[in-house]
């Protein structure tokens, strides 16, 4: 590196073609700040994307990128990584790409724990096929394609995600550059796979999905951005926390504990981590968590050794066997 | 005094359970020891084990071997070993008049006539079915047991030791060494005394039973086949078609990576290759078959040999990916190992039926090279070649085999890998490293464009699945840049057909009055019908197609010289639409088969002699 790199060398010349005012916009941008300033190498990094809105993102990165088929970003990047030790891999995703048609190699992928960056950007709709619900759209949604209102269940993506036996979820939000930021680097940071949704508004189609948790009136109340060793403490004057009663969260007055009683988020506790995947998350009356809400410690490296090519003298011992006979 | 035989085939049956397999493949491995010219068809149901004693769970494996040429496992055989009531009901009726059958009386109980469909009151020996055979009554199992009486194995993995009692006959029948069994028994059960030292006697005692049991008048002797010169091995298909895909790496420097998702028949690929992981392959067993060819599809995107294997279901759910290969332009080696379909069909079973999906199956326009392997030897070198051309072209290549060709095997005169033709991938220059800038669809003189693996400096860029800009790759809409890539893509492909090596005739003189042309499987028994045909003064000739799209430059001329040209596949009709389609002026017949298993030559002998009858007329 003769100079250091600043977020606009990481973008190409090709013209950003999302709709103006959309969220992904400033994921766009907040990438570009991370790598400038993880002096990462353009030529070393790769973005990998399925189909959907998001999925145009690698169009707008001056790094090695592939724009695939719907759902695929997952298994394609697999391949890669499996074959590639010294890349640098994002996947770009969608929650129709990754957890509707792409959602059996999500899962395994979350298992397999190959060392990717999955930034899954959730706008809870499809948006490229102009406005039907998705797998992680709310219950009773109208849309084109549920008129009536949706009947089915929302997929929970940090749930979906411990239950596949991810080593790292987080979760943040478009309009947070900072946090934001913050959540890309320790994404990247993992070494395995890690897995950040970003609430990402589609003003189009959804718009106003995540406004509870952006409009400064409400995020206080509604949403929790948690931060390791501290405890998750909630309102307006940060005045109500989380605490357990036994293993149930409940919500209490900050002011009638000290901080020890409180629910200090501990980012490797699975069996917390497990109580806001599925119990926090699936309950209304706690406010929404952002923030890393699991990260495994390292384990043993799964690496392999370099790939190679087969070597000419070993094929050709294998071709002619143990039993050959001459004629 | 031994009998003089030129050809044998023997037919080993038994339950799926009762190890015919095995049996059949040692016997295979000491026939090629043995310097026979041979080729074998193993026939067994898609349930590991199906309900013991029954049809649905017959195994059967088929052996044909000789001292000269053997080109099928042949259209019936000499001698049936029948392990079991089921056995021989459902193989008896390929057995030859006056043939040899072999049988285990444990196997013709009460219970298995029974449920073999047979009267279990009848001696089902004696019934007209049997009337014309030569019987010979083993007492294998009881045999087996008292041989094992001392052997510290339990009742039911003693009574599973039987069929190496069969082998050992069947050896001794043929007057062979016993050697390379034991070599087997010894490594297979290296790490079980028990096992190893029972199976060794097993065998021992079959092999000396002849003698005893005096049935010196079956012992026959067939001589080494005159096969041309060189070092020989015994290979299946799936085996040497795992070798070509290593061989392939090895000539072009670039490590093998192979996604795929167990499937029938084509699974034994992965367990060869996953043998190798430690020797610059790397195997990846996918989630699903999409899975299995996108990983494959972005190993390829960094540098490496993508290879997916798969069978026809496979290959239906691999449709969209491959097409992402095509217009991305990245190598991709596609197997499909064919089955009998649709759906999941017949999954053990062999049929040709995929070779339009092959050519068509993908949305949009979109060409793509397709080799077939015409026989268990040549997956070496068919898949070798569709490595070659899918890394020297940028394209994904289907590799077509099928189930009668991966389970099958022959002596294989094996090449070295200086023999085999060099692979050379389309890199950038140094000069070209240094120059500013880079465009990822810039095409060479065979609108081949260049590989630039991510990690390459100042040569970023991005590759999609949407219509790309002449050159630039950037995303386009523009009505008249999509019709210039549609054409580049097809003439890319078509201009393959200077780079594959020419058609040559199989058997025959260059002009005649028959031409069959076939591919894939059906090498073996057209070679035998037409070998025949001449016999009879009949001026015949085979042409079998190995690169099927495109086909070779100079296929068309072949044609006018002769009078007929027929066209026998096991489908309704494949290669024959597209012989049709590509060389309108010449009329091509079909002579077609859907039932799973492989032509019979009598099948088309006659077939033959009643064209030429009829064009004689």
């Amino acid at each position: 590196m003769i100079d250091k790199l600043k977020a606009k060398d990481f973008a190409s010349d090709q013209d950003l073609r999302w709709c103006p005012g959309c969220g992904d916009f400033a994921i766009l941008k907040q990438t570009q700040n991370v790598l400038a300033s993880i002096d990462a190498d353009p030529a070393n990094t790769v973005f990998i994307s399925g189909i959907g809105c998001s999925s145009r993102f690698p169009y707008y990165m001056n790094t090695y990128g592939m724009h695939s088929i719907h759902g695929r970003a997952t298994a394609i990047a697999s391949g890669l990584r499996l074959s590639r030790k010294d890349l640098d891999i994002w996947v770009v995703t969608g929650d129709g790409d990754s957890m509707s048609i792409g959602g059996n190699h999500l899962i395994h992928l979350l298992r397999r724990d190959l060392n990717l960056n999955v930034l899954l950007f959730n706008n809870e709709i499809y948006g490229l096929t102009k406005g039907q619900y998705s797998p992680t759209s709310k219950q009773n949604i109208k849309t084109k394609s549920s008129p009536f209102g949706s009947t089915e269940t929302p997929f929970n993506t940090l749930s979906l995600a411990f239950g596949s036996g991810a080593t790292f979820i987080a979760r943040s939000i478009d309009r947070e550059a900072k946090h934001l930021q913050e959540m890309l680097k320790r994404t990247h940071g993992h070494e395995g796979t890690g897995l950040l949704e970003i609430y990402q508004n589609c003003h189009i189609f959804n718009d106003g999905a995540f406004q509870l948790y952006s409009d400064r009136s409400s995020q206080k109340i509604e949403t929790i951005f948690m931060e390791h060793g501290k405890p998750l403490v909630f309102g307006d004057n940060q005045e109500l926390a989380m605490k357990f009663d036994g293993l149930k969260p409940v919500i209490v007055e900050r002011k009638d504990f000290s901080d020890d009683e409180l629910w200090i988020h501990d980012e490797s506790d699975r069996l917390k981590a497990s109580i806001l995947c599925n119990i926090v998350e699936r309950d209304v009356v706690f406010p929404k968590i952002f923030g890393v809400v699991f990260a495994q410690a390292k384990l043993e490296s799964k690496v392999t050794n370099e790939t190679t090519a087969v070597k000419s003298s070993y094929i050709s011992t294998l071709i002619s066997g143990n039993k050959t006979w001459g004629v | 005094m031994n009998k003089q035989r030129t050809n044998i085939a023997i037919k080993f049956a038994g339950d799926s359970g009762d190890g015919m397999q095995l049996t059949g493949s040692q016997f295979t491995d000491n026939t090629a020891l043995h310097g026979n010219d041979f080729a074998t068809f193993p026939n067994y149901p898609a349930e590991i084990r199906a309900p013991q004693g029954t049809i649905h769970g017959v195994s059967g494996f088929q052996i044909h071997f000789g001292s000269h040429e053997i080109h099928t496992p042949g259209d019936e055989f000499d001698v049936l070993v029948a392990m079991n009531a089921a056995a021989l009901k459902d193989s008896i009726s390929g057995l030859k008049k006056n043939g040899v059958l072999i049988i285990d009386s444990a196997g013709f109980d009460k219970k298995n006539l029974r449920l073999a469909g047979f009267n279990p009151d009848e001696d089902v020996l004696e019934t007209p079915l049997l009337a014309n055979y030569d019987i010979i009554v083993v007492e294998a199992t009881k045999l087996t047991k008292e041989a094992l009486s001392d052997s510290p194995l339990d009742a039911k993995e003693k009574d599973r030791s039987k069929n190496m009692f069969v082998l050992g006959l069947i050896l001794w029948i043929y007057n062979r060494d016993i050697a390379s069994v034991k070599d087997f028994l010894e490594e297979k059960f290296k790490n079980n005394k028990a096992l190893r030292e029972a199976n060794i006697k097993v065998v021992e005692t079959g092999f000396y039973y002849g003698e005893t049991a005096e049935l010196s008048r079956y012992k026959t002797e067939v001589n080494a086949a005159p096969l041309p010169p060189g070092e020989y091995r015994n290979i299946m298909g799936n085996q040497a078609l795992a070798f070509g895909l290593m061989a392939a790496s090895a000539s072009a420097k670039l490590p093998l990576f192979y996604g795929s998702y167990p499937i029938t028949p084509a699974s034994d690929i992965l367990h060869e290759l996953a043998k190798h992981t430690k020797n610059g392959v790397q195997t990846f067993q996918a989630e699903d078959e999409i899975a299995a060819a996108c990983s494959s599809i972005g190993a390829s995107f960094g540098g490496a040999l993508g290879v997916t294997g798969t069978s026809g279901p496979g290959l239906a759910l691999k449709s969209e990916a491959i097409n992402l290969a095509l217009i991305l332009e990245l190598p991709l080696v596609v197997v499909d190992v064919q089955r009998a379909g649709p759906s999941t069909g017949m999954p053990t079973k062999t049929e040709q039926s995929d070779l339009l999906f092959a050519m068509y199956g993908r949305n949009g326009e979109s060409p793509i090279p397709i080799v077939a392997s015409h026989g268990p030897s040549h997956c070496f070198e068919a898949a070798y070649w569709a490595c070659k051309l899918a890394v020297e072209h940028m394209t994904p290549v289907i590799l077509l085999s099928d189930g009668y060709i991966a389970n099958g095997s022959e002596p294989w005169k094996y090449p070295s890998l200086e023999e085999m033709p060099s692979i050379l991938a389309p890199y950038l220059s140094i000069e070209e490293l240094e120059q500013e800038g880079f465009l990822p669809y810039q095409r060479d003189e065979n609108l081949v464009r260049k590989w630039v693996k991510p990690g390459t400096p100042n040569k970023q860029h991005r590759i999609g699945g949407l219509e790309k800009e002449l050159d630039t790759g950037n995303v386009s809409y523009d009505p008249d840049n999509h019709q210039e890539m549609t054409n580049i893509r097809a003439e890319k492909v078509a201009l393959i057909a200077k780079f594959i090596p020419r058609q040559e005739f199989l058997v025959g003189e260059q002009s005649g009055d028959l031409l069959l042309v076939g591919w894939g499987n059906t090498t073996g028994v057209i070679q035998s019908t037409v070998k025949e045909l001449i016999k009879e003064g009949k001026k015949a000739s085979q042409i079998q197609i190995d690169f099927i799209h495109p086909f070779p430059e100079n296929l068309g001329d072949m044609f006018a010289a002769f009078k007929q040209i027929i066209v026998p596949e096991l489908n309704s009709g494949q290669l024959i639409q597209l012989l049709k389609l590509t060389y309108p002026k010449n009329s091509f017949v079909g002579i077609n088969k859907v039932k799973g298993v492989p032509f019979k030559k009598q099948e088309l002998l006659e077939f033959s002699q009643k064209m030429l009858k009829r064009r004689s007329r």
